[in-house]
Order: C-alpha cells, then structure tokens, then sequence
C-alpha cells in the first residue's frame, strides 16, 4: 500500500430530535460544515432523542434504555457530534454514570469520548479557524447553558462568527445566563419560564443586533417565540445556519413566504 | 414553621405579580453576583482553595462520628455543655431548659438559619420568653413576623422604604420628623433600639459556621458585630449547630474561611470572625458564664452514604440562590419552607420529604450556574435529579405528566415507529401553520403558548428528507432543507 492523505474521519451525526422534528435546516447546515472540514457524514437511521426528557424527570429505565440504543446505532463512527450542547453534554457526560461498572459502562465511556457538539468539534478538533460564509448585519449569541457549563463551549463560535463576512458581534448582557427555556421546565413552570426568558429577550432588544444565534434549537425556540410574542423584529437563527452560509430559509417561527 | 412547598406554583405566581418583590430581587441580580466576580478573579488560587475545601469536609463526613466525639471531648474539657439533638423538638426542649434554668426573659439572637429550622423564636415565645433577633436583615423581618427570604440577607424581598415605614411603625417612641432616608439612618437607629436589649438579655443564642473538632471552637461570622454582642454580654450563650459544622482543626476552618465570604458577598473576609471556645475563664475581660452546644441532626445523618451527603458540605454562602435564575424570578418566600435556592432544593427533601417539596427539586431549568459557582464543588442539579428519581419510583409526580412521559418514551425507544409517527405528524403540524411559521395557540401545548408562540416544523423532518436525498444519490455538499432558494 503507498502512502496517502488521512481518510477523512466518519462522522455519525446525532441530529438531536428538536432539529429533526421542527428545523431540518439546522441538520443540512451541520453536514456542510463538517463536510468542509474534511469529514464523511452518516446519519444514523436508528436515533430518536438523547433522553433528556426522560433522564430530567426521574425516569432512569427509560433513559438506559435509550442510551443503549443510541449507543449502539452509533457503533463504529469515528466521532458522534450533534448540533446541540444540550444534547451533546447527555450523550458526554451523562450517559456513562446511567451503567452500572463492566461492559455496558466501557462501552458507553468509549462512546462518550467520541462525542463533540458541533461548534466546538468543528474549532477544537478539526482546528477550524474560520468560514466562507457571508452574512450582512449585526447578531448577539446566547451562550446554552448546558454547551458552556458542561462543555466549555464560549469561544469558539465567536471565533468562527468574526470570520463571516459582512457580520458584526454585539455582545447581549448576561450572554451567559439561562434562557428560562430548561427542556420539560418551560411547560411544567411557565410563568417563571416566562420571567427568565423576559429578562432575556429584553437584553437581546438592549444589544441592538437583529439576528440572535445560539448553538441550542430548544433554547432557540424558546427565545424565538417570545420575541415574535412580544413583536420585536429579532430574527433567530441557530448558529450553524450562519456559519454554513445557509441562512436563505425563514428564521425560526419565521413567516414563511 | 409551617411548610408551604406544597403550594410552590401559587407562590411563585404572587412572587411574580408582587412589584415590590420584584423591585428588590433586582439586588440579588446585580450586587452579589459582580462582587463575587470580582472577589474571586482577585485570587489565582481560588479554584485550588475550593479543592482543597471540598476535600476538607468530604474528609470530614467520612469520619463524621469521630469528629463529632472529639468535638464534644474538647468542648467539654474548656468547660461547655454539649447537648445532642436528634430532632428539632429535642432541640426546642434543650433550649428551653437551659433558658429556664437561667430564669431567662428575654433572649437575644445572632443569626442562624437552624434556629429557623426548629422553629424557636415561635416557640420560646409560646413558653414566654422574648426572642430578639440583632442581626439587622432578621431584626426588620421580626418586626414584620415574616422568614428569612435568603440564608444571609433574610430581609432582601424588601425595599428601603418599605423597612422605612416598619420602623415608623415599630419605634414609635422616637420622634415622627427623624430622617430615616438613608440606609446609614436606619442602621444606626436599629443599632441604638438594639443597644439596650443585649443588656437586658439572659441568654445570647448563636448559630456557628464552624465547629472545630481539634479545640472545642465554635466559629461564627458577621458583619454587624452583633454576634459577638449577643454571645459575650449575656451570661449564658447557647450555640444551636447542625452535625455537618465539624472540621477537624483550626487550619480547615481557615481554610474554607477563605472562599466564604468571597462566594457570598465578595469580601474577602467577613468584619468579624468570632472564635468561642468554653465560658469565660479567669481573667478573661467578658464572656458568658456558661457555654452550651445543641448538635443537632434532624435528618442529616440518614444523608449520609445516601446520594445526598455532598450536600453536607454546604457551608451556607448563598451563591448558588444568587446565580439562580429561578430565585431572581420569585425570591426565597415561594420556596415554602426555611431553604431556599439550589441548596434548598436539595436539602429540603431530605429534611421534610420530598412528598411535601417536591416542587422544589423540579422548579429548576438545570443551568448549572449553582454547582459552578458553589465553592464547595456540590453537584446541586445532579442531586435535584435524584430527587426526581426518587418521586419517580414512588409514583410522585402528577399523573398527565407520567402518562405524557410514558407515552413519548414508547415511541423514542422505537425508532421504527417513531420515524413511522413523526413522518405523518410533522408534515400535518407543518400545514396547520400555514405558512406562518409560528402558533399563537395549540392543542395539548399551552404550557408553552401561554406566554410565547411556538415555532412550527418547517416542512417533513429531517430524517424524511436526508434518506430522500441520498436516495437520489446526489452528494451531500449539494443538499440543502427543502423550501431553500
């Protein structure tokens, strides 16, 4: 055999169910942009949601269960990464401590180590240092909780957004503070849901842009509905549809015409 | 003091609708968080002293039971009283006794949160005897017969003005014309109403911050100097601690002291810190005539080997309720019983059950900014969803929510039938928006369109349109989502 370039690695795209379900732009975004960095994606037939919803309210056999099978569908894939932090940090951090010690565990721990957000994956493991991309106009970005606490996920999206073209970073107050969106919470507690995400949409209005990105689509929605409630002409968008220069598509809860 | 977690949801919506409520947590929201900040990026080590901390007291817990006896022996030997109480009632019925014994009248107060937790000022007033709380924040709140609304500021629900017009109402033996408009004019006429009551009490009644194992020291913190001016000029001081208090030596102590005040108030010390070790001894210039420790356990010690004994290691700062965006919505009142915050909701279900506060562990959006700023490392959401688990199994939570949940799963553990059910479900949500991309109302789904509307899918779902595409052979760099120019 003669000597030849690294094969591009094979990326399993964990599509998450929100992106699935209510924004497939999102998904076509994440395999442009991994495909720009040199990889091979896959998508899985076999996965349905990371199990937040279940692991969140107690429910851990429901959970296992569909840690088994994620872990399972995503047998043999270089690296697993999802256009979520949320998502992400479940599959990470999350599902290992759901097996008891032994084979289930390693398995799941083997898969853990193969699992990157997408914006993070793109920057810190492909050593992605910018796009193509062109966007005209001014954006904040929300930091997800879930993406900068357990994860680390802060610098790098700002680091690919200051290469889009045309596109101007203003900084929200509290970037970093909870949307109110909280999975299962924002239906279990919408008036206090409500309270948090007032706060946020009045420090994205304070910022002046007219685009908000974030790299969460429950965050998004949550944060895109209130404003459209509240009238204010913020579009949003999750980060990647502007990072893959795909941002022909109405923004979230946008009209479509 | 009653338990009101039950009615959490109704709280928390008068919380929300309570503009003088709002008014004040938007403190909570700015001051603690900056100064923290700041505190904190003034000291390179801070991350190892939490370490080092969280060490300190893991270390502890583990040989609680041998801490605890040479915390008494020492105590003992520099001449206190240790008194051991499993309950609150057992607690109540100590404290009582011994002010009984002192024929005490009235009884003067540092701040404590586990003397909110038996419920003593209720019941030493029940058995006629006068509780005087002198921390400034527990002072207001007395006057207006309300709990501590935070575990150290108690009375930041409320205004200026509003502790204004209490002290108008209470001291009304001063004159109406004073000018109270500056906090510095309150604080000087709660301290002068004060003055005379630390002189008129038999008992002082401390809370501790620390019990030191290696010399019998009990260790409180204040700003005010008031808990030194309730333990040292009456002749009995009673101490009322919580078993997870004990370090091993004065160096733990100093230690954890060090991201104390840093993660509560940003100071990098408290103004006091106050070391009592026994009554007074000959020569000493003050000090009581006896010294007392209530230990109390309370449910504490059943955390122990549970999946909730990181929670002993709580030193009480209030960070976690400082940067929680739940608190900052409805304060600490909604919570419903003596904690509240993150830490309250771990520890309250421990101590009364999670039948009666289950609420408490589930009101959270799982940020993390609790167990990030927690200086001693406590995983709070991962210990909020134990709770979870535990009302889970026990069949807790409300029925439309299992069912709801049982029914999801179903389907999200088939991806067959899942992929069968959302390809049919999508496209139809998709045409019912009809082009306008978001719901105003929908069935099943007005938890969210309450307050917010609810982007709709934007056509068939992702996976419907991904196998179409590769169906179609094109290569990926090529597709796009459907409906893109």
């Amino acid at each position: 055999m003669t000597e030849t370039a690294p094969a591009a690695p094979r990326v399993g795209l964990f599509v998450t169910c929100l992106v699935d379900l209510f924004r497939p732009s999102v998904g076509f975004a994440a395999v442009k942009l991994l495909e720009e960095a040199g990889c091979t994606v896959e998508v899985p037939a076999a996965q349905t949601c990371c199990g937040q919803p279940a692991y969140n309210s107690g429910d851990r056999d429901d959970t296992r269960a569909i840690a088994e099978a994620t872990i399972a569908a995503f047998e043999g894939y270089d690296y697993v990464v999802a256009p979520s932090g949320s998502c992400a940090g479940m599959l990470k951090k999350h599902y290992p401590p759901l097996f008891e010690e032994g084979l289930q565990r390693q398995r799941a721990e083997a898969f853990a180590a193969r699992v990157h957000e997408l914006v993070s994956f793109l920057v810190d493991v492909r050593g992605m240092t910018g796009v193509a991309a062109r966007h005209a106009g001014t954006a904040t970005y929300h930091d997800s909780c879930s993406g900068l606490r357990e994860l680390g996920i802060r610098e790098q999206p700002r680091r690919l957004l200051a290469s889009v073209d045309g596109l101007t970073l203003s900084e929200m107050k509290d970037a970093d503070v909870c949307c109110g969106f909280g999975g299962t919470f924002c239906v279990k507690y919408p008036d206090i849901s409500n309270a948090i995400v007032e706060k946020k949409t009045a420090a994205i209005g304070a910022s002046g842009a007219e685009l908000l990105l974030a790299g969460d689509l429950g965050c998004l929605m949550n944060m895109a509905g209130k404003l459209r409630r509240e009238g204010t002409p913020v579009a949003a968008r999750h980060v990647a549809e502007v990072l893959a220069g795909m941002d022909g598509t109405p923004p979230i809860g946008g009209e479509r015409r | 003091m009653d338990i009101r977690s039950p009615a959490f949801k109704q709280s928390a919506r008068a919380a929300l609708s309570d503009a003088q409520l709002q008014r004040a947590l938007g403190n909570v929201r700015t001051g603690f968080i900056d100064k923290r900040r700041q505190a904190v990026d003034a000291l390179p080590e801070f991350d190892a002293l939490r370490d080092s901390a969280k060490a300190i007291k893991d270390h502890t817990l583990a040989h609680l039971d041998l801490y605890l006896e040479a915390y008494e022996a020492k105590a003992t030997e520099a001449g206190g009283h240790v008194h051991w109480a499993e309950t609150a009632e057992d607690a109540r019925r100590i404290v009582l006794d011994i002010c009984r014994a002192a024929g005490a009248r009235t009884v003067t107060k540092g701040k404590s949160m586990i003397t909110e937790e038996i419920d003593l000022n209720a019941f030493l007033e029940a058995e006629g005897i006068r509780p005087v709380e002198t921390d400034l924040g527990e002072y207001i709140i007395q006057l207006r017969n309300e709990h501590p609304s935070h575990i150290i500021a108690p009375a930041v629900h409320l205004n200026k003005d509003q502790v204004e017009s209490d002290f108008r109402r209470v001291h009304d033996h001063l004159p109406a014309a004073r000018d109270l408009s500056e906090p510095a004019a309150l604080l000087g006429e709660a301290r002068r109403v004060l003055r005379s009551q630390y002189f008129a009490a038999d008992v002082g009644i401390t809370g501790a911050n620390f019990l030191v194992a290696e010399t019998g020291t009990s260790i409180i913190v204040t700003n005010e100097g008031n808990g030194d001016l309730t333990q040292l000029l009456p002749r009995v001081h009673v101490v009322v601690a919580s078993i997870e208090k004990l370090v091993p030596t004065l160096e733990d102590a100093s230690q954890i002291l060090r991201v104390l005040a840093r993660s509560a108030t940003g100071q990098d010390m408290s103004v006091y810190t106050t070391f009592s070790t026994g009554p007074r001894r000959p020569g000493d210039p003050d000090g009581p005539e006896e010294y007392h420790v209530v230990l109390l356990d309370n449910g504490r010690s059943s955390m122990l080997g549970s999946e909730f004994q990181d929670m002993l290691r709580c030193i009480r700062c209030g960070a976690c309720m400082n940067h929680c965006p739940v608190y900052h919505a409805v304060g600490g009142h909604a919570y419903g019983w003596v904690y509240p915050g993150p830490m309250g909701a771990v520890l309250t279900p421990s101590l009364i059950g999670v039948d009666k506060s289950g609420h408490l562990p589930n009101a959270s959006t799982f940020c993390g900014r609790c167990e990030a700023v927690c200086p001693m490392r406590i995983p709070l959401p991962k210990m909020m969803r134990h709770w979870r688990e535990r009302e889970f199994e026990r069949g807790l939570n409300p029925a439309a929510q299992r069912y709801g949940l049982g029914l999801w799963a179903f389907f999200a553990r088939r991806p067959r039938l899942y992929r069968f059910a959302t390809s049919l479900a999508v496209p139809a949500l998709a045409a019912m928006a009809r082009g306008r991309g978001a719901f105003r109302r929908l069935p099943l789904a007005g938890g969210w369109t309450r307050h917010r509307d609810l982007p709709a899918p934007e056509s068939r779902t992702f996976m419907q349109q991904w196998r179409d595409r590769s169906a179609g052979g094109e290569t990926a760099a090529a597709r796009g989502p459907e409906g893109l120019a």
